[in-house]
């Protein structure tokens, strides 16, 4: 027997259920029952049960030497994805008088994103490059003589890319839990003595809390997924976890990319729940 | 930083020729207050919403600066200083309470950032939670008292510094009737055993004959009236100060006829009106004043019954309007024009001889009872 408001609870998540279903839940199937198949070497799949795609990815030397690189990057650009992020925004709440300027500004952190990732990342090209403004203009003003040649196609490019990309994902989360602190809170700290600083550990930071956990993982989950930019801007010198799945499956081992994939998948899970452990994120935005 | 006592500081207040101008001049909310409020009194500053009554609470709690004029605190000038330097601390009219802090952390937080130790700034917190009466609650973050608790957590948080002067901007205004009688009390109750000086806004004049040994009546950026709470009530300067305060009755009307300390006027009737009037005033044939009688002083008359007595002034109306009070019977009449013309007619009494809504009155009144106003 289903309760009335039983059924009112189900269909109110059917649309998302009818997108997640099938387009999320059923690949990730696929995957996981791929994941324990073999190959046969030419790009089909032989389907018995084996662990030997999991065994191989975990005996590789190669899977923590990427992971260790795809980490580094995560978590560089997080740093910086943070610190800016949290600066931007509580420049934007609390120094920016006028609120209409501090919406306006705030819509002009997202005008990069009228435009596509692919074309945000190569733009970096004619700054950075060996012929790049930055070079020209260092060696015009006669700072060095040989151009730098790490700006471009280097980790330094990695990073730069990333952090331009994703710092965004960062003031979205935390300009919207600044915005919710009450002014008089302010007020109210600054009475009692507190100096900007204090204001700043004590009261602002740790409101802001849910917007860096929420930040957070969008930033961690993307990096640890992306292949492209680590491909583009290192030059193809550096490697990631995803660039090495995207290998396999160039040369049609699909159980082992897809035991690479669940791997993952479920290391990024592990990384978003010890996130929500920190923070309780439900709690926050109830507030 | 080490702690001073309350009897070192004297939390007296002069504000002299203070203006706060915005825009450039453009709009004034505060328009030369010149006012002295003694070291340890209750001071109510009342008036409606936009008069400025905020505005010059937060320039004696320094969140604000005049643009021009001196306030001072204990007889040195405080402009340009930041709160703690002044010693005042304020209570925000939402309280203002951290959200992500518990009641303990939020009323030790100024300890906190003067670098008091966590053992010692708990113990002091623990006794000021004793002191409101907020021991349980501890560990509770705000969000999850009701609106009197966290009223006193903003008490005590703003007490804990101990501080010459406590700045009260609407405390009661984010409560429920019956709790706001209660938490009155509790403010009268702390006032007294702090003993320092409270500046206390609200726009409820109840709130400030209730608490206050001085209440201020603001009017547009301007004081009006400032004075002891019963001189304030029975003894209004004007016209807007009397109906501020209620309880009273305004009448406008033109000089008849002079002779020693009486006058008559005549208002809307064409009865004449005895008025008293002492030294203090000189009134002239012709002129347009007001007197304010108190409705509680208003007698009725039937006047089949007879005349007036002698030593009494009335004017005869309608009565549009009976409300039973409990203790009284407000009974509404047509004397004036604009406002309604009331009288408190004490139960007993009124049902003795009911009247009826439509019947003509006589409302009458002691003469030496009627205040003549100042200002008409």
């Amino acid at each position: 027997m289903v309760k009335r408001s039983d059924l009112f609870g189900w269909l109110a998540v059917s649309p998302l259920l009818l997108v997640l279903i099938p387009f999320f839940v059923v690949p990730f199937l696929v995957i996981l029952a791929a994941s324990f198949m073999e190959s046969d070497g030419f790009g089909g799949m032989i389907q018995t049960f084996t662990l030997d795609n999991y065994i191989g990815v975990f005996r590789s030397r190669l899977t923590f030497d990427l992971y260790y690189e795809t980490a580094k990057f995560a978590v560089i650009t997080w740093a910086f994805a943070t610190v800016i992020g949290f600066w931007v925004s509580y420049f934007l709440v609390f120094h920016v008088k006028n609120q209409l300027l501090a919406i306006g500004l705030f819509l002009l952190c997202t005008v990069p994103f009228w435009t596509s990732n692919i074309i945000r990342m190569i733009s970096w090209i004619p700054l950075l490059g060996k012929e790049g403004l930055i070079n020209q203009g260092l060696m015009g003003a006669g700072i060095i003589d040989q151009p730098l040649a790490f700006l471009l196609f280097s980790n330094f490019a990695v990073i730069v890319a990333y952090v331009h990309q994703l710092t965004i994902f960062m003031i979205v989360p935390i300009f919207n839990s600044l915005s919710k602190i009450d002014k008089s809170l302010i007020e109210a700290a600054l009475d009692a003595g507190s100096s900007r600083f204090d204001i700043l550990r004590y009261i602002v930071l740790p409101m802001a809390k849910s917007g860096i956990a929420l930040g957070s993982i969008f930033v961690l989950s993307i990096v640890m997924g992306d292949f492209f930019v680590v491909k583009v801007m290192s030059g193809g010198g550096s490697a990631s976890v995803v660039g090495a799945l995207y290998e396999d499956v160039g040369v049609l081992q699909y159980p082992s990319a897809a035991a690479s994939a669940v791997i993952l998948t479920l290391i990024v899970v592990a990384v978003v729940f010890s996130i929500l452990r920190v923070v309780d994120i439900r709690r926050e935005i109830a507030r | 930083m080490t702690m001073q006592t309350t009897s070192s500081g004297r939390g007296a207040i002069e504000l002299a020729g203070v203006v706060k101008s915005y825009d450039g001049g453009e709009t004034t909310a505060v328009d030369g207050i010149n006012l002295k409020i003694p070291d340890g009194a209750y001071c109510c500053v009342l008036g409606p919403s936009g008069c400025g009554k905020s505005t010059i609470l937060r320039m004696i709690a320094g969140h604000e600066d005049p643009t021009h004029g001196e306030i001072l605190i204990g007889g040195e000038n405080v402009v340009g200083l930041p709160p703690v330097k002044r010693r005042t601390a304020m209570m925000f009219q939402s309280y203002a309470l951290f959200p992500h802090l518990n009641v303990r952390d939020n009323i030790a937080y100024a300890l906190r950032v003067r670098g008091m130790s966590r053992s010692e700034r708990y113990r002091r917190a623990e006794e000021m939670m004793a002191t409101v009466q907020l021991g349980e609650f501890a560990e509770r973050l705000p969000g999850q008292l009701s609106g009197g608790q966290q009223q006193r957590v903003a008490l005590a948080r703003a007490a804990i510094t101990e501080p010459r002067v406590l700045l009260l901007d609407e405390p009661l205004s984010a409560l429920d009737e019956h709790l706001r009688i209660q938490m009155r009390t509790e403010l009268a109750t702390m006032q007294k055993n702090l003993g320092i000086t409270f500046v206390h806004v609200t726009h409820t004049q109840m709130e400030a004959i209730a608490l206050a040994d001085l209440v201020v009546v603001m009017e547009r950026g301007k004081i009006k009236q400032a004075g002891p709470a019963r001189e304030v009530y029975i003894a209004p300067r004007d016209r807007y100060v009397a109906e501020f305060m209620g309880g009273q009755n305004v009448l406008r009307g033109k000089v008849r006829t002079i002779n020693g300390v009486r006058a008559t006027m005549v208002g809307r009737g064409e009865e004449p009106i005895e008025v008293a009037f002492d030294g203090r005033h000189r009134l002239e044939k012709d002129e347009t004043i007001e007197i304010a009688v108190r409705r509680d002083d208003i007698e009725l008359l039937r006047p089949e019954k007879g005349k007036v007595p002698a030593g009494k002034a009335a004017v005869s109306s309608r009565i549009v309007g009976i409300e039973y009070q409990g203790n009284f019977v407000k009974v509404m009449l047509d004397a004036t024009d604009d406002v309604a013309f009331i009288a408190f007619v004490p139960e007993r009494r009124f049902f003795q001889d009911p009247m009826k809504v439509g019947e003509v009155v006589y409302a009458a009144w002691d003469v030496e009872h009627a205040h003549l106003m100042i200002e008409p």
